[in-house]
């Protein structure tokens, strides 16, 4: 083995102490005042405070919705994917841009404007109202707004793999007598399970965290349709910071789990797919 | 090589059945997926130009030139302008130190990176309000001196940073991984300085990435809500972006003017959406050169 070689490149004490000094400043320091703060209430206030029946309310919401959203998006995200890549039609290149409109679009607008398409007197409200079907200010507009938040992430991570399939393998499948489904189920589906599941996951842990599209459609009912998110800021409001705190390390404890999956998954996806720059 | 004409013909009808859907299966997949993105892009994208001019163009103007909308213009890109420099020298540093050097603990500091992504908007409100607010850590001290920072433009700014913190180091990390170190390493043997070196090869090399990275902060830092909301104090006129601006005059029932204001981050987020598509292009393009000169 050969003596490690010095780097001849310059800068590279200069940018990893920026790079670990601002992340610091901006990110790491004020995370960790979330979970230093609320140590201090004692765990048995803490568990009190993440617990009652309110606030329970708001994480079977939560999580429930997305995980609803997130699976809504999962087959219609690999539908669009498979439509944009596969098929020509009219229109494809906007379209394919303006998926990405929820990441461009404001939360904020993208509530209130749900909101008045769903509300009773709405484009679609008033023809779903009459059927009994109620969609704002119900659990059901919280798992619209999260489709509408999550819809870009299974689309962009299953594209790219859609694109570079092989049709050798689709082909091979088909002349050693496979029908279209089963080379779908079989062949297909198998190369792009990890980007459908990373787009999941992305998808979830967006809408887990969601606050601007929801909170305009959501009605905001106590027990009935609060999220957790709301729940941090109705604590703020009450000038309630432990219990804020308390609340919003829960969250962070899970979100940060959920990156870790995601990371998980991505690696494997890589893997799968040997290493592609 | 031994077979007919006609039989290479029945082969690819053949081959193009099995490989792709029947006519039908293809007309209802298009169908359901149009079905899918009207109902949860276009019909949003409508209802927001549909509702702000409801009321004619007039109560549009005077929505978005008055006083309070203008402030909140100001504010919102007064925010932009200082957070997205700020991500882009930090991500411009951390996509240099990442991609082109080796060291422990790399993939655990990328992840670092990605952080404020898994973090719920709120909550990098309420981190801000727990180190600066009145209750928070310098509470006491910026109250002493006379600094405010929860409640006003600098809260608002940090929780803007922190929100867009990763964007443009996501986009650099990859793009100057692939590009590897030759060409850096060549200009410093040909004698250039270290920043001439970067100002001359390496910037300009990961340009469109660096324009990409710019524009999806920019989107995110005049669009976010949820931080903004927790830090802000909502006070007219003087700590209220665009999006806060909207949900105030919603929550009075003034729908018009909130759709109107609505309609304006609406553009700026379909302007967004054609410049990235834009920046895709000339990306692919040079891409493609680039190969073409190797080939050749």
């Amino acid at each position: 083995m050969k003596k490690k070689k010095k780097h001849l490149l310059p800068g590279f004490g200069l940018s990893l102490g920026y790079t670990l000094v601002y992340l610091s400043l901006i990110v790491l320091i004020p995370l960790a005042a979330v979970f230093l703060r609320s140590a201090e209430l004692g765990p048995s206030e803490f568990w009190a405070v993440v617990t009652t029946p309110r606030v329970l309310a708001t994480y079977r919401l939560t999580f429930g919705a997305s995980l609803i959203a997130a699976l809504i998006n999962l087959v219609f995200g690999l539908l669009t994917a498979w439509v944009l890549v596969r098929y020509q039609f009219f229109g494809k290149k906007v379209l394919d841009a303006l998926v990405d409109l929820p990441f461009a679009l404001p939360t904020a607008v993208a509530g209130i404007s749900l909101t008045a398409i769903y509300a009773p007197n709405g484009w679609l409200g008033q023809w779903l109202e009459p059927h009994g079907i109620k969609v704002a200010f119900t659990p059901l507009g919280v798992v619209v707004a999260l489709t509408f938040i999550g819809l870009p992430f299974v689309v962009r991570t299953v594209q790219p793999i859609l694109e570079d399939f092989s049709a050798e393998a689709e082909e091979a499948a088909a002349s050693l007598g496979a029908n279209r489904w089963q080379t779908f189920y079989k062949i297909i589906l198998p190369a792009i399970w990890p980007a459908l599941l990373t787009g999941f996951s992305l998808a979830f842990a967006r809408a887990v965290g969601e606050y601007g599209s929801v909170i305009f459609i959501a009605g905001n009912m106590p027990m009935v349709s609060e999220i957790t998110p709301l729940m941090i800021i109705t604590k703020l409001e009450q000038y309630d910071y432990a219990g804020a705190t308390a609340i919003a390390v829960v969250m962070l404890v899970i979100s940060f789990a959920l990156l870790l999956i995601i990371n998980l998954l991505q690696w494997w996806s890589s893997h799968r797919h040997g290493n592609r720059a | 090589m031994h077979q007919t004409q006609f039989q290479q013909y029945h082969g690819k009808v053949a081959l193009k059945r099995a490989t792709s859907e029947p006519p039908w299966v293809r007309r209802l997949l298009l169908a359901l997926a149009f079905a899918f993105l009207g109902l949860f892009l276009l019909l949003p994208l409508a209802a927001v130009f549909s509702e702000a001019l409801r009321k004619g163009w007039d109560v549009y103007l005077a929505a978005i030139t008055e006083s309070d909308a203008v402030s909140a213009m100001q504010l919102t890109l007064i925010a932009a302008l200082i957070a997205v420099p700020l991500n882009l020298v930090f991500g411009v540093a951390a996509a240099w130190a990442i991609a082109k050097f080796e060291f422990k603990g790399k993939s655990f500091l990328i992840t670092l990176i990605d952080l404020p992504f898994a973090v719920s908007p709120v909550i990098a409100g309420l981190i801000f309000v727990l180190i600066f607010g009145l209750q928070g850590w310098f509470g006491e001290w910026l109250i002493d001196h006379d600094i405010k920072v929860v409640f006003a433009v600098p809260g608002i700014v940090l929780a803007t940073i922190f929100v867009t913190f990763p964007f443009v180091a996501r986009e650099l990390i990859p793009l100057m991984q692939a590009q590897g170190k030759e060409e850096e390493e060549a200009a410093l043997v040909l004698g250039a300085s270290g920043w001439k070196m970067l100002w001359h090869v390496t910037l300009p090399n990961v340009k469109w990435g660096l324009i990409y990275g710019v524009i999806l902060t920019n989107a995110r830092a005049m669009g976010e809500f949820g931080a903004v909301s927790v830090v802000s104090g909502h006070i007219r006129g003087l700590t209220n972006t665009m999006p806060l601006h909207v949900e105030i005059l919603y929550n009075e029932y003034n729908y018009a003017a909130a759709f109107a204001v609505a309609s304006l981050l609406t553009l700026l987020a379909l302007v967004t959406l054609i410049l990235k598509t834009y920046v895709e292009w000339q990306a692919s393009q040079s891409a493609a050169d680039n190969e073409q000169e190797v080939t050749v």
